[in-house]
């Protein structure tokens, strides 16, 4: 499946930019993608534990499972206002 | 009644950006709050910040606040702006307003408002300051665990 994962603040400066096409395994949940990432680009394990994950603009668990066309966010701890 | 307000925009925020969007003539109160760059963070100069934002979740968030407000108090009409991009010492970073027949509403509601989007809602600053250094500044992770 196909799915499009979107980066902000601190992560999209780390990742190298806001926005990737990834294509994963059938049944992937949201750890599977970490892990993903987290083997391109080492220094994403760490910041990892921080991040809330969106699904279609929710927020949800690590367990969640991925669906083909998903948008994914990855969200540091949010400093607005 | 009048429409709920929530966008979140490059363009600078005047104070009364929401004043007459929120009110209607059953409005016995309207609340207003704005926040503003400081030119300091504990005492260290703040030259100027950006702030970045998950678009469409945020205003999603907003509008999320807005019906819980709804659920909360008896108020009539819910705006929240928030500013993206760079902005100067002084200019409006977030912008609320909420109007209601009686004033404790939206005086709570107002309150609440704001610490809520700080919380939820998916917008992030980055602190340049006049010693040169930069950095995106993240909010207290657990305030998430309150989604």
């Amino acid at each position: 499946m196909n799915i499009k994962v979107l980066f902000f603040a601190s992560c999209r400066d780390l990742i190298g930019t806001g926005e990737r096409e990834m294509t994963l395994p059938d049944g992937a949940t949201i750890t599977a993608l970490i892990s993903k990432l987290a083997s391109e680009q080492a220094r994403f394990t760490d910041m990892a534990p921080s991040l809330m994950v969106s699904v279609n603009q929710a927020y949800v668990e690590r367990d969640a499972v991925l669906q083909d066309g998903d948008e994914v966010a990855f969200i540091p701890p949010v400093s607005g206002g | 009644m009048a429409d709920d307000v929530y966008k979140i925009q490059e363009k600078k925020i005047t104070p009364d950006a929401l004043y007459n969007a929120v009110l209607a003539d059953s409005d016995g109160a309207v609340t207003t709050f704005a926040g503003v760059v400081r030119d300091n963070t504990k005492g260290r100069g703040t030259s100027y910040l950006v702030y970045d934002a998950y678009r469409d979740m945020a205003k999603k968030k907003m509008r999320e606040i807005g019906d819980e407000i709804k659920e909360k108090w008896e108020v009539d009409c819910v705006g929240i702006l928030h500013r993206v991009g760079r902005l100067e010492i002084g200019e409006i970073s977030v912008l609320i307003a909420i109007s209601s027949p009686h004033r404790k509403a939206s005086l709570e509601a107002c309150h609440y408002a704001i610490d809520r989007l700080k919380q939820t809602v998916p917008i992030w600053k980055k602190e340049v300051w006049t010693d040169g250094g930069e950095a995106w500044i993240e909010g207290d992770p657990s305030a998430l665990a309150s989604r």
